[in-house]
């Protein structure tokens, strides 16, 4: 299900953007999103957990679960860097990023920064990634 | 300092076209392709991140970018004005491209390097673009931020 917003940021998306509708039109979550959110969930025991799909609007097969951006809010953020933030998160989907999941979109945020911006951003563009190896990570 | 900042991730937010739509080349940019030399060791990666006091590895070129985000590291480092940076295309060398995430032990493309340093992918340049430590931190490389310029012109009017 999507599950983020689409932001004002709508505007912004030019060129031969499609915006993915991930695994919205059946209305079921793909198995990679839901063993992302649940290893989130386990990890980082997030106050704010937005997961979208994104691949469909990059160079690979519908119904792919291959690009995706999160926005995950937790108090564990407390303290540490942007850096450190994202990697929790590597660290809690290592598998996922070792297999299907080539792109990640990380907003790590503590509960008082998600309050001050409370919006999962848009990604840019896909620009055709490298055809001949499509699927590599 | 935010307002000009917010204006100029406004534009960054546009997902300007990138080098790709012409005219974009940014003389001192070496866009080195696979010049790390079949390289894929660690001992090959450390000395080319500390080559430079600017490296990014990125899918494509800064002129032609193959990848939304390896194309906002690119902008950001445009808007800017950091010309003299090195750039590294990933797609031209599979050893590289993995080599470099072992380095890094990070899973993803773009990369971006400051003094040597691993610093983040493109979300993290984003923040920092948007907060103002890139300026900072280009500062302390001897790097002076296009936008404290136009910052100054600001202030004076």
């Amino acid at each position: 299900m999507l599950t983020g917003r689409l932001v004002s940021g709508l505007v912004y998306l030019a060129g031969r953007v499609c915006l993915s509708q991930g695994s919205a039109g059946s209305g079921a979550m793909g198995p990679v999103e839901a063993a992302i959110r649940t290893k989130l969930e386990q990890a980082l025991s997030p106050e704010v957990l937005e997961l979208r799909n994104e691949s469909g609007g990059h160079a690979v097969p519908p119904g792919s679960e291959t690009h995706f951006r999160v926005a995950v809010v937790s108090s564990r953020f407390e303290g540490l860097s942007p850096l450190q933030r994202h990697r929790l998160v590597h660290t809690a989907l290592a598998e996922e990023l070792a297999g299907p999941v080539h792109a990640l979109a990380i907003q790590a945020r503590t509960p008082a920064q998600w309050r001050e911006n409370p919006e999962l951003d848009t990604s840019p563009p896909c620009l055709g990634g490298s055809k001949k190896t499509r699927g590599t990570p | 300092m935010s307002g000009s900042l917010r204006r100029a991730a406004a534009a960054l937010l546009r997902w300007g076209r990138g080098a790709g739509g012409g005219g974009f080349w940014v003389p001192g940019v070496r866009a080195a392709g696979s010049g790390a030399g079949g390289g894929g060791s660690a001992e090959q990666l450390d000395a080319l991140v500390k080559k430079d006091k600017v490296v990014v590895f990125l899918k494509g070129t800064p002129e032609q970018p193959q990848c939304g985000f390896s194309n906002a590291v690119v902008q950001i480092l445009r808007l800017h004005g950091a010309r003299d940076y090195a750039a590294y295309n990933v797609l031209d060398d599979p050893e590289l491209r993995q080599g470099i995430k072992d380095y890094s032990n990070w899973p993803t493309i773009p990369q971006v390097y400051l003094n040597g340093e691993f610093v983040g992918g493109c979300d993290i340049l984003l923040q920092m673009h948007q907060n103002g430590d890139l300026v900072e931190e280009l500062k302390k490389l001897g790097i002076h931020s296009a936008l404290l310029d136009e910052k100054k012109d600001q202030d004076s009017k």
